[in-house]
């Protein structure tokens, strides 16, 4: 942690509170002195002090830990940099379903970049979580062209990328940065409460490479300090990575691959629920992943098929379907996706291909 | 620094700060009304971008003023804030068209404008040719659509958007005065909710003109229907999380010529509605349908099925497909039938003729729920006033139509009216 960062914060929580209230600003550029008025952000990431030295590098300042989950939404190949900080003296608990409720002040930091053909680098956005004293509130911010900073970008914003996968396949389209609202579409799981949706402790329970050594991200938050050890965190079963073979069966990966891709709204209390398509880790019932399922409202989505899943046709099937697809009205996830994941789509062909059962004819 | 002056100097600066504060925003804005965020778009400006971060910056209270005029959009609005009105100068004043979102841009979403919030007044601006749906409305309590236009000006077009107005999961649902035309689902469509109001609406050339769907207590009452492939529809569907439809008024309108081919997506629900098709019920229950207009519409004015019957089998064990409690009276029928679409009912006309009758009931009822060997008076299919009649008796290894009304000559107690005072 560095001191400008505790001392000058702690100042004007305590000023902004007593006087500045309604105010732009009030000293120091940090996250404690920032969420008092979160209303007027930073119009530059710099502001934060999220990050020391040069911006280009994207060195994390003291006291932000980097992290990665298991499983991640896929979000067009860009490589996504994650990292956390926490007010000091203060940590995140996690609930029975191994959700974590973090405290106020929490910033989540993640970075969206794709390789420059020089082999270097090319951040594009950053976006902040941030948990004001009102809840939390999203933040995108756009990297500019020379990469010294990021501004705030309310109403989100286009650009073009141009990249080699390492498959080989080139990619060259229009990337789409969110704006604030839509932001919400993803994290508002439930009506009126953006959260959090990556870090959670079965996507957190597998290792990281940090600077002192490798090591189990849940042991690392709860010895930094960021996470109360509990017996709760213990019994919480780790979701299978899902392009590691070795993690879980097939299904096990698929299903783990939706949640991460789609249960942030197909889940009972989502956005999506209106559809009776439910694609978290927990539900277990093949109807709720749409197998013979029929579409509600997917207009074009259907694609003239029947069902969402037909056990043993993946092309038949109208997850395929929606997931090949980069159409907006067509496409799933609707949002932050326009190119297909090719990957994701082996998986969830190969899951459906070793299904078993049939679905009713057409009449 | 040391500590001690360090507080100080942070103390003054935001003392400063303070009072600046409080004198600007006494003096700010003073020839506005300080209710209103008002967006104005100057010539070769990015409308997305001026209007969204309105939407953005809006708090409870505040009314988001559109300019007149037609702004090119290709990417989707959205709004949040609970309690905000978006006014814009009239439905053929102030247009933003989302023309440039189906040939381009396909990266930028589908719909026009996205609501994620409750209390939300939209008035009197209009949403043309979105890939998507117009308009969608999510989990809102309280919604108004007034003076709204949302519309695929290249006419009937399988490529045109699902649905023009889309409130979903919502309580409190008020349309009115809007237009909606060629959505290749439903120009209107109330879906999963409660306590809805459509009134003095104009729904031309959709597959579905106005659809109450999977929905409770909707008032339906004084607009006009033409040109749909089916004028208004009322549905209850199965594998929903939110089904059994119920109470449902829909009297007064004016509902002609709906005899557009349809052209709905396969794999839609409202792709097996026929065209020619006034007002059709499907598995819902307590639909009182009165003094309506019916006009020119080729295959059936007044069409009441059940949803095995109509669309196949269903696996849900909650889901009741009988509609019941139907009160059919006082409607003013002309021309109707005279040129059914789809086999089965070019198949009636063999054994019925032509013109088919105004009013089409499969006969399919829920022998479990009879008592005595007759289904009890409130679960009845009642036909009244004016007007030919067919059941078609469609549970019969061969159906044998029967056009005698007087089996169903009963009366349902008239459905209370929906009223609510919750503006938004």
């Amino acid at each position: 942690m560095q001191p400008s960062i505790t001392i000058r914060g702690l100042f004007c929580l305590l000023l902004g509170l007593l006087f500045c209230f309604g105010n732009i600003g009030c000293g120091g550029p940090a996250v404690m002195s920032i969420i008092q008025d979160i209303e007027e952000p930073p119009k530059t990431l710099s502001a934060w002090k999220l990050f020391k030295g040069d911006m280009k590098q994207h060195t994390l300042n003291d006291g932000v830990l980097p992290y990665n989950i298991s499983t991640p939404l896929f979000s067009d190949y860009a490589t996504k940099y994650r990292a956390v900080w926490m007010p000091p003296g203060t940590q995140a608990e996690a609930t029975e379903k191994g959700t974590f409720t973090f405290p106020v002040g929490t910033v989540l930091i993640k970075t969206f970049a794709y390789p420059n053909d020089d082999g270097s680098r090319r951040l594009i956005e950053t976006r902040l979580l941030i948990h004001a004293t009102t809840g939390w509130t999203s933040l995108p911010y756009v990297w500019n062209e020379e990469q010294t900073d990021a501004k705030l970008a309310l109403v989100g914003d286009t650009t073009k990328v141009k990249w080699s996968h390492s498959s080989g396949r080139t990619y060259d389209f229009t990337y789409v940065v969110p704006n604030a609202n839509e932001c919400k579409n993803c994290h508002e799981v439930q009506k009126g409460k953006l959260q959090p949706l990556g870090p959670k402790a079965s996507q957190l329970n597998v290792a990281y490479t940090y600077e002192d050594g490798e090591a189990n991200q849940i042991e690392k938050w709860v010895e930094v300090g960021f996470l109360k050890d509990s017996e709760a965190l213990r019994k919480i079963p780790a979701m299978p990575k899902w392009d590691d073979p070795t993690a879980g069966t097939v299904g096990e990966r698929a299903r783990a691959y939706l949640d991460a891709n789609c249960a942030h709204c197909h889940q009972r209390k989502g956005p999506a629920s209106n559809s009776a398509l439910y694609l978290d880790y927990a539900s277990t019932t093949p109807g709720d992943w749409g197998v013979c399922k029929p579409p509600v409202a997917a207009g074009k989505g259907s694609g003239n098929l029947r069902y969402g899943i037909v056990p043993g046709k993946p092309d038949e099937s109208i997850f395929l379907h929606r997931m090949k697809s980069d159409v907006s009205e067509i496409r799933m996830p609707e949002l932050g996706r326009v190119v297909a994941h090719e990957e994701g789509i082996a998986l969830i062909r190969q899951w459906i291909k070793e299904m078993k059962g049939s679905c009713p004819p057409a009449p | 620094m040391n500590t001690r002056r360090m507080f100080r100097a942070t103390f003054t600066v935001c003392l400063l700060l303070w009072t600046v504060g409080i004198y600007s925003s006494g003096c700010a804005d003073t020839p506005k009304n300080e209710n209103e965020i008002v967006v104005t778009i100057k010539d070769g400006e990015n409308a997305y971008e001026l209007i969204q971060e309105a939407l953005i910056k809006a708090t409870a209270g505040k009314t988001v003023v559109l300019p007149e005029g037609t702004f090119s959009l290709s990417r989707s609005l959205s709004l949040t804030v609970d309690n905000v009105t978006v006014r814009g100068q009239g439905m053929d004043k102030t247009v933003l068209s989302f023309k440039t979102q189906k040939v381009e841009n396909k990266e930028e979403g589908a719909q026009g404008l996205r609501v994620q919030a409750s209390g939300v007044v939209l008035e009197g601006f209009a949403i043309e040719d979105t890939q998507g749906d117009a308009i969608k409305v999510e989990d809102a309590d309280g919604i108004t659509f007034r003076k709204i236009r949302v519309e695929w000006t290249g006419g009937p077009d399988e490529k045109n958007g699902s649905y023009g107005l889309y409130p979903v999961k919502c309580k409190h649902v008020l349309i009115e005065d809007c237009v909606a035309k060629n959505a290749s689902d439903a120009g209107i469509y109330v879906g999963q909710s409660e306590q809805i109001i459509v009134r003095r609406n104009h729904a031309e050339g959709n597959v579905a003109g106005i659809e109450i769907e999977n929905s409770k207590y909707a008032d339906v009452y004084e607009n006009t229907a033409t040109k749909n492939t089916g004028g208004i529809l009322v549905f209850d569907l199965p594998k929903l999380p939110v089904q059994g439809g119920k109470h449902c008024r829909v009297y007064n309108n004016n509902v002609t010529g709906n005899n557009t081919d349809n052209f709905a997506p396969e794999g839609a629900i409202v792709g097996k509605v026929p065209a020619g098709v006034g007002i059709m019920i499907l598995s819902n229950d307590n639909v009182e349908i009165f003094k309506n207009t019916l006009k020119d519409n080729k295959t059936a004015h007044i069409l009441i099925v059940n949803y095995e019957f109509a669309v196949g089998k269903f696996d849900d064990p909650k889901f009741d497909p009988y509609p019941e409690g139907i009160f059919i009276h006082d409607n003013t029928f002309e021309n109707g039938g005279y040129d059914p679409d789809g086999e089965d009912f070019k198949l009636l006309v063999a054994l019925v003729g032509k013109p088919l009758p105004d009013v089409i009931y499969d006969g399919i009822f829920d022998e479990k729920k009879q008592k005595d060997g007759k289904t009890p008076k409130e679960l009845m299919i009642c036909f009244k006033g004016e007007g030919t009649w067919v059941n078609l008796h469609a549970y019969e290894t061969i159906p044998k139509p029967d056009k005698d009304k007087t089996p169903h000559a009963c009366e349902l107690p008239a459905l209370d009216p929906i009223s609510f005072d919750k503006e938004g």
